[in-house]
């Protein structure tokens, strides 16, 4: 692949006129897609599909095409179809005041390989380990492909093996305990480990269900749950063009707003598993701080809002979310989370959140999978869904009792359009009172 | 291109009883502006195939773009082999007897071919200009997306349908900032047709009128938290029908699909024919003959006729909605909504169009039967529970109505309910005179995930006393 796609990369450079500069990048994928329902196999089958995006500039105008190869010999006619598609393009522009692109070339090389099990294999020993368990989930393997290049001589690769089986138990109803097994090695040894942690939990659901009314109670948030809530920060929190025009959820906190100082977020590239180069060549730092203690860090600065503010980027996307964000830990021991508790809610999932008043950081969402009652540091009985609606202010703020000394990394299960590889990793909190509504 | 690739498919060998081919080609351009700069334009040129097989009650897919004969020989065959390895294991005994062979048309009714790329661009910065009203409009975006798609579907048992749509889809979204309040107001229009949705949509102007309706928000108090009448106009219908009865209805999350990614239902198989969904005003129909909405086609993606299907009859829930596999799984009744985003991802039940049909009342024949109430256009946040019972939802606008009369605006107006109990709170239908047609573009579900288009329409609705309440002071 890497090969095709820098040589594919070479034939259009010889193609180009003087004036012009032309950007490659390949997002690629070779993956086996199993979907589980009541422990059997309810679709099962494989993808394999190269998208090759063409960014031509000339003269500070650009365009962009993106089209689907297909490894054989007609991709280069297609991609030079394409070319010619943009320079008509091109035609039409005037100049784009916020162009930028790296024009130092920086090139490299990130390949991991891993042992994915054949899929037949996956198969047997989900079915197999679950026990007669209902499992329902999705296994997700193989290898991910992503490239650059540019035609004044810069060339990128990042290529891994990874597989990532997002899956639950369910007792009955919507009671269910969700986990997952995602990485690079496949280990039936590790998988029926997780299977039996997960099994051991599902009992608790057979406790009696206990209904809680709208209201505050304390809560422990694990970092499956954590991770909901920072994940819809990123949906502007982080990006130098929401916080330029005063769009952003932590829009108080360009106005001095704080949250805890136990709060810390960074973009951990360096740590992360998603690729170190961006779209526009430009390789991104190993971190950035966005939140320093409890104050607004830096943003995430892609080179379009840079040239449009003034701004320095930092290698972001166009999107300016993180691709690796890292909270950073507590000091509250993950044996002591139930005694620390005492008397509230354990929470291990959150679902489908938003935004109740995005300007005032305020968010709304739904407990799900396994939530339970907490007495006296002892679990006591599992709850029904509930919805709460709570600042952010109060519940990373003043709120925030503690946050866990142990981390998880959970690596990003979607599969919209491509499998992802962004991924962040994050401890549990304690809060002493979030509030429910519904 | 589906011409060449029906040749290729005649010449394909399985040793499978059945096999399909899905072919999915579109082309796509995003022309677009910020504030008074044009946004690089962006095509893209999607195509690809995916090979389904059935061995022995066990079903295999796979997707390639390669689509020389031997490369969708190498799918089948890759099919093929997951078939072998699923039979005995898989949730339901696939049958080929139960696979359609389907052979018909369809072609979207596209009346006006898009002007230059320069003329949109103009038109684009026309509104971007006219809604720089002050220095307190912080943003102004304004786009257009134009969507040609080609899908074919052929069968080694004969089947060979062909369907072409193509989809204009203008936006524009402008915000305001004073201080600590920010608003934002947005023209989303989806449909399916050609150019002349741009003038259907009122896009011209939008601009001026989106800023205008910002600024009044970023002035505006914030919505009251109390019980009160709720009147949602169409383009928030959409996303309560879409929600809270399209969501729940879907077969596949009954039948525990879904369970692990996008949910459950609160609704049971037992449910249909006897339980009352909504007051006696609702009428809930899946639709894909209206030919302007997103989601209208003959056949869906597994090769089953579409045709209008009534789900909710006078409040009665009588249909749910799945394709023919689901149907045959769960022993009901269903729709033709077996779909697919694209070549790479396999059929699952969406929901395509899910209508609210008329009712009878005006406009201001509903606004006149409000004591207290709240009128809401423009969803801007949406958040509903795993079973599809407990939502909260929030509007771009909101107007206070005393007495019978619109007073004032309000802003960040939100809502909260559980489904079961929202729908049997509905008081008034409004006539075909208040009734839209929109939809989205964005309904992601599945696993693999699957973006897909959906379309909603519907009228004007009263629901009594909800509970609503504003944003953070």
């Amino acid at each position: 692949m890497k090969g095709q796609f820098f040589s594919l990369a070479a034939r259009l450079d010889q193609d180009l006129a003087s004036s012009e500069t032309l950007l490659c990048n390949v997002s690629a994928e070779r993956s086996d897609f199993i979907r589980f329902n009541k422990a059997l196999v309810r679709q099962a089958g494989s993808v394999s599909q190269c998208y090759l995006t063409l960014r031509l500039l000339s003269n500070r105008r650009q365009a962009s095409a993106t089209l689907a190869l297909a490894a054989s010999d007609d991709d280069l006619a297609h991609a030079r179809e394409a070319l010619a598609s943009l320079r008509t393009t091109l035609r039409e522009l005037p100049e784009d005041p916020w162009l930028l692109i790296n024009e130092n070339p920086q090139s490299g090389d990130a390949e991991r390989r891993g042992k994915l099990a054949p899929s037949a294999q996956v198969v047997e020993e989900a079915i197999g380990t679950a026990h007669g368990r209902d499992l329902v989930g999705f296994y997700a393997g193989g290898t991910i492909y992503r490239g650059f290049a540019n035609s004044l001589g810069q060339r990128n690769w990042h290529e891994i093996d990874t597989f990532n089986f997002d899956w639950s138990f369910y007792r009955q109803g919507d009671q269910a305990v969700k986990t997952g097994y995602a990485g690079f090695d496949w280990d039936a040894a590790a998988l029926a480990g997780k299977m039996a942690q997960a099994g051991e939990r599902l009992e608790l659901l057979a406790l009696p269900r206990r209904t809680i009314e709208p209201g505050e109670y304390r809560a422990y948030l694990a970092p499956a749950a954590l991770n909901d809530i920072v994940g819809l920060l990123g949906w502007g929190g982080f990006s130098a063009r929401a916080r330029q025009t005063k769009q952003s959820p932590l829009l108080r906190m360009q106005e001095g707003a704080t949250l805890s100082p136990r709060i810390t977020f960074t973009e951990n590239i360096a740590e992360g598993i998603a690729p170190a180069f961006q779209g526009e060549g430009f390789m991104k730092p190993p971190r950035v701080v966005l939140i320093d203690r409890g104050e607004l860090g830096e943003p995430l600065v892609s080179p379009r809002s840079a040239k449009e503010y003034g701004l320095a980027t930092n290698g972001a996307g166009g999107g300016e979310a993180a691709d690796s964000l890292d909270v950073a830990a507590g000091t509250l021991g993950e044996e002591e989370v139930l005694s620390a508790l005492d008397t509230g809610l354990y929470i291990s999932n959150l679902w489908y959140l938003n935004f109740s008043d995005r300007a005032a950081g305020r968010i709304t969402g739904m407990t799900r999978f396994a939530t339970f009652w907490v007495e006296r540091g002892r679990i006591v009985a599992p709850v029904t869904p509930m919805r709460f609606d709570e600042s952010i202010y109060r519940l990373l703020g003043d709120a925030l009792v503690g946050l866990t000394r142990e981390r998880e990394l959970v690596p990003d299960p979607s599969t919209y359009g491509e499998r992802q590889t962004s991924s962040a990793r994050l401890p549990g909190a304690l809060v002493s009172r979030l509030r429910f509504t519904l | 291109m589906s011409s060449e690739i029906s040749v290729r498919f005649r010449s394909l060998r399985s040793s499978a009883p059945f096999w399909s081919l899905r072919y999915h080609d579109e082309r796509r351009e995003s022309l677009a502006m910020r504030q008074d700069t044009i946004e690089p334009p962006s095509l893209s040129f999607d195509r690809g195939a995916m090979l389904t097989a059935i061995v022995d009650g066990g079903y295999g897919y796979c997707a390639t773009s390669d689509l020389s004969a031997a490369g969708l020989q190498a799918a089948l065959d890759r099919a093929t082999r997951w078939a072998e390895a699923t039979r005995g294991k898989s949730v339901v005994r696939y049958e080929p007897s139960q696979m359609d062979a389907p052979r018909g048309e369809y072609q979207s009714a596209a009346l006006a071919e898009p002007p230059s790329r320069s003329a949109i661009h103009d038109m684009l910065a026309a509104e971007c200009t006219g809604a720089k009203l002050d220095d307190r409009i912080v943003e102004r975006f304004a786009a257009v997306g134009l969507y040609d798609q080609e899908r074919a579907y052929f069968t080694n048992t004969g089947g060979e349908v062909r369907q072409r749509f193509r989809f204009t889809v203008p936006y524009m979204r402008v915000t305001a900032n004073q201080g600590t309040v920010t608003q934002a107001r947005s023209l989303d229009y989806e449909q399916q047709g050609g150019f002349e949705l741009i003038e259907r949509s009122r896009f011209a102007g939008s601009g001026a009128r989106l800023a205008e309706e910002a600024l009044l928000l970023i002035a505006a108090p914030n919505c009251p938290s109390e019980k009160m009448d709720l009147l949602l106009m169409p383009d928030q219908m959409m996303l309560q029908v879409h929600e809270s009865v399209g969501h729940p209805l879907e077969l596949d999350r009954i039948l525990g699909d879904e369970r692990n990614y996008a949910g459950t239902s609160f609704v049971t198989p037992d449910m249909f024919g006897t339980y009352r969904y909504g007051s006696e005003l609702l009428n809930v129909t899946f639709d894909p003959t209206r030919r302007e909405q997103l989601a209208s086609f003959a056949f869906d993606d597994d090769g089953s006729p579409a045709e209008k299907v009534f789900l909710i009859r006078n409040g009665l829930l009588v249909a749910p909605l799945g394709g023919r596999l689901s149907q045959s799984r769960a022993g009901l009744p269903g729709t033709a909504n077996s779909r697919a985003c694209a070549w790479n991802r396999p059929p699952i039940d969406r929901m395509a169009n899910i209508n609210v049909e008329p009712g009878t009342s005006t406009l201001d024949a509903m606004v006149s039967s409000i004591r207290r109430g709240i009128l809401m256009r423009t969803n801007v946040s949406w958040s509903i529970d795993d079973s599809r019972n407990k939502f909260q939802f929030g509007c771009e606008w909101g107007e206070l109505i005393e007495e019978g009369r619109r007073t004032r605006v309000v802003k960040n107006p939100n809502y909260r309910g559980v489904s079961a109990t929202f729908w049997r709170s509905l008081r008034a239908v409004g006539d075909a005179t208040t009734f839209e047609v929109h939809g989205t573009l964005y309904c992601g579900k599945g696993e693999p995930n699957q973006v897909i288009h959906c379309g909603h329409a519907a009228p004007a609705c009263v629901f009594a006393g909800a509970d609503v309440f504003g944003g953070a002071e």
